[in-house]
């Protein structure tokens, strides 16, 4: 980037001929000479053709599609695709900065294998071609000796060729131990499965919905696909639809909503029950689809009736009776209402109580699988590999307990329990892990219970993260075998999250990659076929991107031009029956009398000890997820948020007083799990009693611009375990404070 | 013809910002930054040195739970045509320098980084506190270099800088339309990076004198107001809020500011 005085001047030959037929004035141009000669040591941006070029963002589970600008071959801004089905134009801050990701100081430039000790920072470079002969023999060493489920693998999702590849491998080499980052995916599973039958994924037809309420869902906060949600709460105010928000804190989507109805924190279930009793007591639900289309209503409607009372609903969800049938009358009045849950961002899968009852009132309403409403989406079945021949070891392998225990008789309802993995690791009697692999997914940071994470992880002698960037998963293991940036490669992206049309995306390389990195799926496949017999057979593709090709077949080419394949038809997508046992909407089945029972655990410590409630918040200005925050999005935390290197508490005046704290007090947070020293912000916003902390800071990692600011408020946290479906449902943690 | 030459002469780009859609998001703020090669520190939570040419304020009704509401205010540069709208922008008036200046075809308040020699008058002058002075020269990380803009300079220590209602937009823009032998832009062709950017639609961008620009009509918005409308400033950037307690919190006072210090 040197600069001399010739190399200025001629950046003005690209737009030299629009200058001279310009009249304009250009207020800029008559100061170039003074600018070269005495500033030679800002940096001046090479100039070179204006190329824009068409992909998707993967940095979240949004899918939005982007326009990259490039200038030569350098990427300078990402923008929002126009037209595109997802964000059509519009962008969010963390899509913005993928640049400072791709050309940040975090990025893993070659394999690393660990020096020193686990986190200190230390590593040497290693060739591929070594780094896969080393993971491959100590794979062959776990088939050796029979114990092929000593493989585990975590991703963040497991849609799209890639984490499906990585779950093949697992399989044909003998580990039932691929597992899903959790989050509110987990949940609206298995609210479908349970009451309209599987397999499937949730979908909104929020588009044509006409009321909506949500308990605590941040629908400006980063909720499923974030620049969709925006894009509809623009759509709902120009439309005077009605949001409704329920929370205990004065959120963003609580402060945009039409109605913010402040909540004690976990007692949502409650509230919709309340509400279903409302409308079922008046008789305003849809006669029709509960008649003919459900299944065991008489007799939840009769439990209802006799259980829930009103009165005691509102006081403990500190809802006012009159608002609870304020809301009924509005869910039941409208014609297509859409009742949603899942926290924030919904990285915690939560309460499977509440997504029954939330999910509950929709159908009340009828409003389940048609134009508006909440709808079971069929995957896209494009992913149609041959099956995998197992060999011998690998049967043995596969029908061993998988190692978090979903899917088997503790916990029959779950796919995947991550946030079981550490507990079952702390209280394993022999070595039930040998090695690790870890893709897009930062669990070592972002499971509630730092503390128990990093004992677990200490357990597992052989970690292997495929991260591009320095995370703290990736600090805290032994081997690091970069992938490309997403705008370095291509790759099929699943349909984002309760969008209700299956869809895939595609991202595609805008850039040669920067360094010395290879796709995830290469590795896998060169490593499989270092395996003779099923392992590689499963693997016989020459590259992955050939792999990509073959699976999507004549949407390749749709893909190449259009940038993504779209099936928008909703009459084919939506499944228009449901699979229960019954063949019909279930009010009350076996597994659903089986969650009834299921009581809230208490939270850990006693309210003498701990007399405060610690809640996390997300933030749109704080990435949780996979991904940290890059510089620009950091500049744009505010300094009630972040102050220097403090973490600022949120608490209620009212609360601070009683406490004896004052705005910008220092103090120092227990919890039964952790402690911190933070700093007060007093906010008239939050319930008094409460305190609350945003996710996605106290990183290890992100250098000077993001190293050691604020705290992890997971190192706070507790974790909280569903006796029903083993799903972590942390929505608090007892706390105190006191002055330092 | 005569239309044309009207329009030509006298064009006013401004904003029209619904409060009510803006989410604080922060998509904005990062557009301008990716766009305009706004440089970024290791510490950004002194906001008095922290340059963002364009700002998301969140604001409160401060009433107690649960009576209180937020919401948030995006804030560029308002491009003051001053009293009468003749072009004496506060900060306009009191450069010593001629750094900063109004140019009348657009309406848009020009920093020329390179005439300017940091006195800061101008940021003393201006009640928006929309001007931010380099106190270090900006430093990007050597790969970071990469994604620098072409078609915005990087400024450097010593001199004051703001938004541009990203004027670089308007010259290439204005380029292409003398290629095509057109005098005219169409309202597409000429948009700021923010209102691009931001995904809830809340920013409008255009021609306030031409009726067939949104913010024309938009501007007339019952619910409409300006920031500090009193001190005759005349922002191009105008709000539209139904919550009444921000309407008048725009008009009273600045943010942040005492009620009673502007009376
Ligand atoms: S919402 Fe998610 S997918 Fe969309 S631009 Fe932001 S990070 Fe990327
Ligand atoms: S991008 Fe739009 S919604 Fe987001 S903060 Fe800016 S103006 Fe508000
Ligand atoms: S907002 Fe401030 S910087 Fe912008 S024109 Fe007005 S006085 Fe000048």
């Amino acid at each position: 980037m040197k600069m001399d005085r010739r190399a200025f001047l001629s950046l003005g030959v690209g737009v030299a001929a629009g200058t001279t037929l310009s009249p304009l004035p250009w207020k800029l141009m008559d100061d170039i000479s003074i600018w070269t000669q005495n500033w030679s040591w800002t940096p001046v941006p090479d100039d070179g053709e204006c190329t824009y070029i068409n992909s998707v963002c993967r940095l979240c589970s949004g899918a939005c599609g982007i326009t990259v600008r490039k200038i030569g071959n350098r990427v300078v801004k990402i923008e929002g695709q126009n037209g595109h089905p997802i964000n059509d134009g519009g962008i969010c801050l963390l899509g913005l900065s993928s640049p400072q990701i791709l050309y940040g100081q975090e990025r893993v430039q070659r394999p690393l294998k660990r020096d020193g000790k686990r986190g200190e920072g230390k590593w040497i470079p290693i060739s591929w071609e070594n780094a896969i002969q080393e993971v491959f023999s100590k794979l062959q060493q776990l088939r050796s000796q029979d114990m092929p489920n000593r493989l585990a693998c975590i991703t963040g999702t497991d849609q799209g060729t890639v984490p499906r590849l990585f779950e093949r491998f697992l399989t044909v080499f003998g580990s039932p131990n691929y597992i899903r980052m959790p989050s509110i995916v987990d949940s609206y599973e298995l609210t479908l499965n349970l009451m309209q039958g599987g397999p499937s994924s949730v979908g909104f037809d929020f588009e044509s919905a006409d009321y909506i309420l949500s308990f605590g869902s941040g629908i400006i906060d980063g909720w499923t696909s974030p620049v969709r949600m925006f894009k509809l709460n623009s759509q709902w105010k120009d439309k005077n639809i009605k949001c409704v928000q329920i929370e205990s804190r004065l959120s963003n989507s609580a402060a945009k909503a039409s109605q913010w109805i402040p909540i004690q924190p976990g007692t949502e279930a409650e509230l919709a029950m309340g509400i279903a009793h409302v409308m079922v007591k008046e008789n305003w639900y849809h006669p029709d689809f509960v008649q003919n289309q459900s299944n065991g209503f008489a007799e939840w409607r009769t439990k209802l009736m006799a259980n829930v009372n009103l009165e005691h609903i509102a006081t403990i969800t500190g809802v006012h009776q009159d608002v609870i049938i304020q809301v009924a009358k509005e869910f039941a009045n409208a014609s297509t209402p859409i009742a949603i849950c899942g926290q924030g961002r919904g990285l915690i899968p939560g309460n499977m109580r509440e997504f029954v009852a939330v999910h509950t009132l929709n159908a009340l309403k009828g409003n389940i699988n048609q134009k508006g409403g909440v709808g079971a989406l069929a995957e896209l079945d494009y992913i149609d590999w041959p099956e995998v021949m197992m060999d011998a070891i690998a049967t043995k392998g596969m029908a061993i307990e998988r190692i978090d225990h979903a899917n088997t008789d503790h916990y029959p309802y779950a796919r995947y329990l991550m946030s079981r993995l550490p507990k079952v690791l702390l209280n394993q009697k022999e070595p039930m892990l040998e090695m690790l692999f870890v893709l897009r997914s930062n669990p070592y940071y972002s499971l509630p219970g730092t503390a128990i994470i990093k004992e677990a992880w200490e357990k597992i002698p052989f970690i292997v993260s495929f991260s591009s960037v320095m995370d703290e998963t990736a600090l805290y293991s032994d081997l690091i075998l970069p992938e490309p940036f997403y705008l370095e490669t291509y790759e099929d992206i699943p349909t984002p999250t309760g969008y209700l049309y299956p869809m895939i995306g595609l991202m595609r390389p805008v850039i040669q990659p920067l360094y010395d990195t290879k796709p995830a799926a290469d590795v896998l496949i060169q490593l499989a076929q270092k395996f003779e017999g099923t392992v590689a057979k499963a693997f016989s593709w020459s590259n992955y991107q050939t792999c990509l090709e073959k699976t999507l077949k004549d949407k390749w080419d749709t893909m190449i031009k259009k940038g993504y394949f779209l099936d928008t038809s909703l009459s084919q997508v939506w499944k228009k029956e449901f699979t229960t046992l019954s063949g019909k909407f279930e009010f009350k089945n076996m597994e659903l009398k089986e969650l009834e029972k299921e009581t809230t655990p208490e939270l850990e410590g006693s309210k003498e000890q701990y007399p405060l409630l610690l809640i996390p918040y997300d933030s749109l200005r704080i990435a949780s997820t996979s991904v940290a925050n890059p510089p620009f999005v950091t500049k744009t935390i505010e300094d009630n948020v972040l102050k220097q290197n403090d973490v600022l508490l949120e608490i209620n005046p009212i609360t601070a007083k009683s406490l004896g704290v004052k705005e910008h007090d220092l103090v120092e947070i227990t919890t039964p799990h952790g402690r911190a020293i933070v700093r007060i912000h007093l906010f008239e916003g939050i319930m008094p009693g409460l305190i609350a902390m945003a996710r996605g800071l106290g990183h290890e990692t992100g250098g000077d611009y993001l190293y050691g600011k604020g705290v992890n408020v997971n190192s706070l946290l507790g974790s909280i375990e569903s006796p029903f479906s083993g799903f972590e449902m942390a929505y608090a943690t007892r706390a105190n404070l006191r002055h330092v | 013809m005569k239309e044309s030459s009207v329009h030509e002469n006298a064009k006013k780009y401004g904003m029209v910002i619904n409060l009510d859609k803006c989410t604080g998001c922060g998509s904005c703020m990062v557009a301008c930054m990716s766009e305009n090669n706004i440089p970024f520190k290791a510490d950004e939570t002194n906001k008095l040195d922290s340059i963002t040419w364009m700002r998301v304020y969140r604001l409160t009704n401060k009433e107690p739970f649960p009576k209180t509401e937020m919401c948030y205010l995006p804030r560029p540069c308002m491009h003051c045509g001053g009293k009468g709208d003749h072009g004496h922008s506060p900060c306009v008036s009191v450069c010593p320098a001629t750094a900063t200046d109004y140019d009348h075809k657009t309406g848009i308040v020009s920093q020329i980084y390179t005439r300017c020699f940091g006195c800061r008058y101008c940021m003393a002058a201006c009640p928006y506190r929309a001007r931010y002075f380099n106190w270090w020269d900006p430093v990007w990380p050597k790969e970071m270099e990469s994604m620098l803009n072409p078609n915005v300079s990087p400024r450097m220590r010593g001199v004051v800088e703001k938004c541009s209602f990203c004027f670089h937009r308007y010259q290439l823009a204005m380029e292409k339309a003398y290629l095509e032998e057109r005098r005219e832009l169409e309202e597409h062709e000429y948009q700021t990076a923010c209102t691009q950017a931001c995904p809830s639609g809340a920013i409008v961008f255009g021609d306030l004198n031409n009726p067939s620009h949104k913010v024309h009509e938009l501007k007339k918005h019952p619910n409409a107001f300006r920031l500090l409308e009193r001190l005759q400033t005349n922002p191009k950037v105008y709000y539209i809020s139904s919550r009444e307690w921000v309407r008048r919190s725009g008009d009273n006072y600045l943010i942040g500011e005492n009620k009673t210090s502007t009376k």
